[in-house]
């Protein structure tokens, strides 16, 4: 009898779940690592196997760490407002292709333009564990003092770049929020 | 004026949608005629009422119309007549009118080809309908009217998106409504068959050739879909599991179940409860897709109109739609208990298998695609679930199901031995085996495993389903337009997992820099670009290259592939160029410009890419010809539902 009952049942949890999600703020962010010490990594980059990535280089300046991948259609979406940050030169960008292939990769910076200072070739998605990676893309910033700064999941924006990312780095955080880091509302 | 006509009938329609809902379910339980006499007249008037409002809604893009807001929104005065009209449904709020409009079409088609089946059934089909009808025309109503003014009026419109002024495009929303809410016929006679507490296996001829046709509409839809993004995105791929395409296959999955699930219900009067479920499933899921895209509860490149008061609309009348729905079924399922049995190999366990497998498939997409919303919602973490999981996951159940096809279309009932088939099915595997190696070794070259196993499957599939009527001709049965349609669509079937493989592991794809006079090498073909130049169309501009592809110094095709700038919307679109062929596409769409004249472009090699949408095509093709099937069309009684079945499948 219970059978019968099972997809009314599986309905019901369903809808509740949809309830609770419709009007979620998309872009809250719930990174635990936000205020604590950037995950090290050394990495191959994606141009060139025999050279190394390695987040010593980036210490004691800010830096952006941007997680993308070919396959994600939203990094092709953000790709353009990267490359206008980038041409910008306030902080470097450093990229961190999560799970990809590295001939489509090189392709990709070939045909689309390259904004990141050095790519990192994170193909067993093992640095991305470290950082807590998701779901591509992320982007997120660290401070001089090499703790995360801020994280920021779906395509960037310049918008969001001029809102959450460019108060962090020029100056001390004067923010409250910006240590909490809690939403980009 | 001729817009608030169009509001004014919409209301109207709203009115005749609630008569024909009460009508009709009153008129049901209370067996009262001249109600059941009203609820037909009723689906007649809110058609007529309906199409007018759309009709107006039409005039008002045809004339340019700029003070209503819609209007001005989504056309513009340089947009070409063609794709004023389907600006109609170029974005939320036409796009429901449609919606509409085409389920008060499916309900007409319903009173006008029941003739001859109960009035009390009907009459509760009707009023089933109804309160779907009921739901959305108060969904326009309340939160998405198009036809709101707008004060002073606009001097141009805002012009239709570019991506959607496309021949392809313009016919794809309708035909893929046509098909999604098809399946409302099969869940209002699903419910009909529950309140009256009654299935026979009657009831199952009934339903199939109207889950037949919304299936087969669903597939010619989503294959335009697929088709649309192929040329148009400008990436040449074909299916990019994004959570709008899940929300279009999931409810096809199910459809496929229904109707195999409905053959063994009509055939052998077993899976009654399962096929009710499965009718429901296909419509529920039909209403998720609209929810999901509408509400913009996941992110995708498609939600375009997203807004959470209209997803909490959706969700609540579809809460109570198919909460209803599955609370009835719960109460009223385990009467339909059948005591009739069949042995372990035997057609009834093939298609039982069939169902269990599309349904995993279909709810590991609705896992991969809701995931991320659980998670959200559980104040875990937001996540993606990107294409790879689902082309990896999708082929689990999905293998083992093709493979099971070639057997199952020649099992029995009740009790299959394959005595007589054994010899002929080893030797559609030999054949199967040896036509892959030819393909795999002799045309193309040897790729892996998986290449192999996606040929042996669709060169099995073929050669079965094309044996299957030779052999039933030659045992002296005749042939029924139903296992015509079954042959052809499985046929079709094979066609399509004879693209998928070959594009798959076959496909060259290379991206660089071109100017003028320089050339690249894809494969065995070279191309080089002859000039640039710039031309302008009705409402963009563009840059237009010229690329000619030579084989062994041999033209091959010469190709103008653009990048436009639409006047209005500003955004750069890629029109790539294609050189088809039954055998390979050769697919050029230009990137950016890289300064120095040259730009960046992408040069793709699909093999056989064509056969995937020619695949869909014979499937819907093999479903259209199923419902021609005489025993549709006939006056049948309950009680001897035997022999018009005996040939059917």
């Amino acid at each position: 009898m219970w059978r019968y009952l099972l997809p009314v049942g599986l309905f019901a949890a369903l809808v509740a779940f949809f309830f609770i999600g419709i009007d979620r703020d998309k872009e809250t962010l719930p990174s635990p690592l936000i205020g604590k010490p950037a995950p090290q990594f050394e990495l191959t980059a994606v141009h060139d196997p025999d050279k190394k990535v390695a987040s010593s280089t980036y210490a004691g300046k800010p830096y952006v760490l941007n997680v993308w991948a070919t396959w994600c259609v939203a990094c092709r979406q953000e790709h353009k407002t990267l490359l206008e940050i980038a041409s910008r030169k306030e902080v470097p960008i450093v990229g961190l292709d999560w799970k990809d292939d590295r001939a489509l990769a090189q392709q990709w910076l070939q045909q689309l333009g390259n904004p990141y200072a050095e790519t990192a070739f994170d193909d067993e998605g093992r640095v991305a564990i470290d950082w807590g990676v998701y779901g591509a893309p992320e982007t997120f910033l660290i401070g001089a003092d090499g703790k995360v700064l801020f994280k920021h999941i779906a395509p960037m924006t310049m918008e969001v770049w001029e809102r959450e990312f460019l108060p962090r780095i020029n100056g001390p955080v004067a923010d409250k929020r910006a240590v909490t880091g809690a939403r980009t509302e | 004026m001729i817009v608030e006509l169009g509001h004014f009938a919409l209301i109207l329609a709203l009115c005749l949608t609630l008569a024909q809902a009460f009508f009709g379910l009153g008129g049901a339980a209370t067996r009262r005629p001249h109600w059941i006499a009203v609820t037909r007249r009723a689906v007649a008037g809110q058609f007529v009422m309906t199409a007018c409002a759309f009709a107006s809604l039409a005039y008002a893009f045809y004339s340019n119309d700029f003070s209503v807001l819609y209007v001005a929104q989504n056309s513009n005065s340089q947009l070409p007549t063609f794709y004023r009209f389907a600006a109609v449904w170029g974005a939320h709020e036409g796009s429901l009118l449609l919606w509409l409009l085409v389920l008060s079409v499916w309900t007409l088609a319903v009173t006008a080809f029941s003739r001859n089946q109960p009035e009390i059934m009907i009459s509760r089909v009707l009023g089933v309908l109804g309160v779907i009808s009921v739901g959305f025309a108060l969904f326009i109503l309340l939160t998405s009217s198009p036809f709101e003014r707008l004060w002073p009026a606009a001097q141009d419109g805002r012009d239709l998106n570019p991506l959607l002024q496309d021949p392809a495009l313009a016919i794809h929303p309708p035909i893929l409504y046509t098909g999604y809410v098809g399946f409302s016929v099969a869940f209002a006679f699903a419910v009909a068959a529950m309140l009256e507490g009654k299935l026979e296996s009657v009831w199952a001829r009934w339903v199939r050739p109207w889950a037949t046709m919304a299936w087969l509409f669903l597939t010619v839809g989503i294959a335009l879909g697929s088709w649309w993004a192929y040329y148009e995105l400008g990436w040449g791929g074909w299916w990019f599991w994004d959570s709008v395409e899940n929300a279009s296959f999931m409810p096809w999955l199910i459809g496929t179940a229904l109707i195999h699930s409905l053959a063994v219900t009509e055939k052998r009067g077993l899976f009654k409860s399962w096929t009710l479920l499965l009718s429901i499933s296909a419509f529920s899921l039909s209403m998720l897709g609209t929810f999901m895209v509408r509400s913009g509860i996941i992110e995708s490149v498609h939600a375009f109109a997203s807004d959470p008061s209209r997803g909490l609309f959706i969700l609540i009348f579809m809460g109570i739609c198919v909460g209803t729905a599955l609370a009835l079924y719960a109460w009223r399922a385990p009467n339909f208990r059948s005591n009739v049995g069949f042995a372990v190999v035997s057609r009834e366990s093939f298609l039982l298998m069939n169902n269990i497998l599309l349904v995993a498939a279909t709810a590991l997409i609705l896992l991969g695609t809701l995931y991320p919303v659980f998670l959200d919602a559980l104040k875990l973490d937001k996540i993606s679930v990107g294409a790879p999981w689902f082309a990896a996951t999708f082929l689990i159940p999905i293998l083992p199901m093709v493979f099971l096809m070639v057997p199952g279309m020649h099992a029995e009932w009740k009790h299959a031995s394959f005595g007589r088939t054994k010899n002929l099915l080893l030797g559609v595997a030999g054949a199967a085996v040896v036509l892959s190696l030819l393909l795999a070794l002799g045309v193309y070259q040897w790729h892996s495993v998986l290449t192999m196993v996606g040929f042996i499957a669709a060169f099995a599939v073929a050669l079965s389903a094309l044996i299957e009527p030779v052999t039933r001709l030659r045992n002296g049965h005749s042939l029924s337009a139903s296992i015509v349609g079954m042959s052809v669509a499985h046929f079709g079937l094979a066609v399509f997992i004879l693209g998928v493989t070959t594009v798959e592991s076959y496909h060259l794809e290379t991206d660089l820099s071109l100017k003028p006079g320089s050339s690249a090498q894809l494969g065995a073909y070279e191309l080089k670009m002859n000039s640039l130049r710039n031309v302008a169309g009705p409402n963009y501009e563009a840059v237009e290259s010229e690329v000619a592809i030579t084989r062994a110094g041999k033209e091959v095709a010469v190709l103008h592939p653009q990048k436009r700038t639409y006047r209005v919307q500003t955004n750069p679109m890629t029109e790539a160029g294609i050189d088809a062929g039954w055998g390979r596409d050769l697919f050029v769409a230009m990137g950016d410009p890289l300064g120095d004249g040259s730009w960046s472009m992408r040069l793709q090699y699909k093999p056989l890419v064509r056969f995937i949408w020619l695949g869909a095509l014979i499937i819907a093709l093999g479903g259209g010809i199923s419902v021609t099937d005489r025993r549709y069309r006939q006056r049948v009684t309950a009680e001897a539902p035997a022999k018009a079945a005996a040939e059917s499948i």
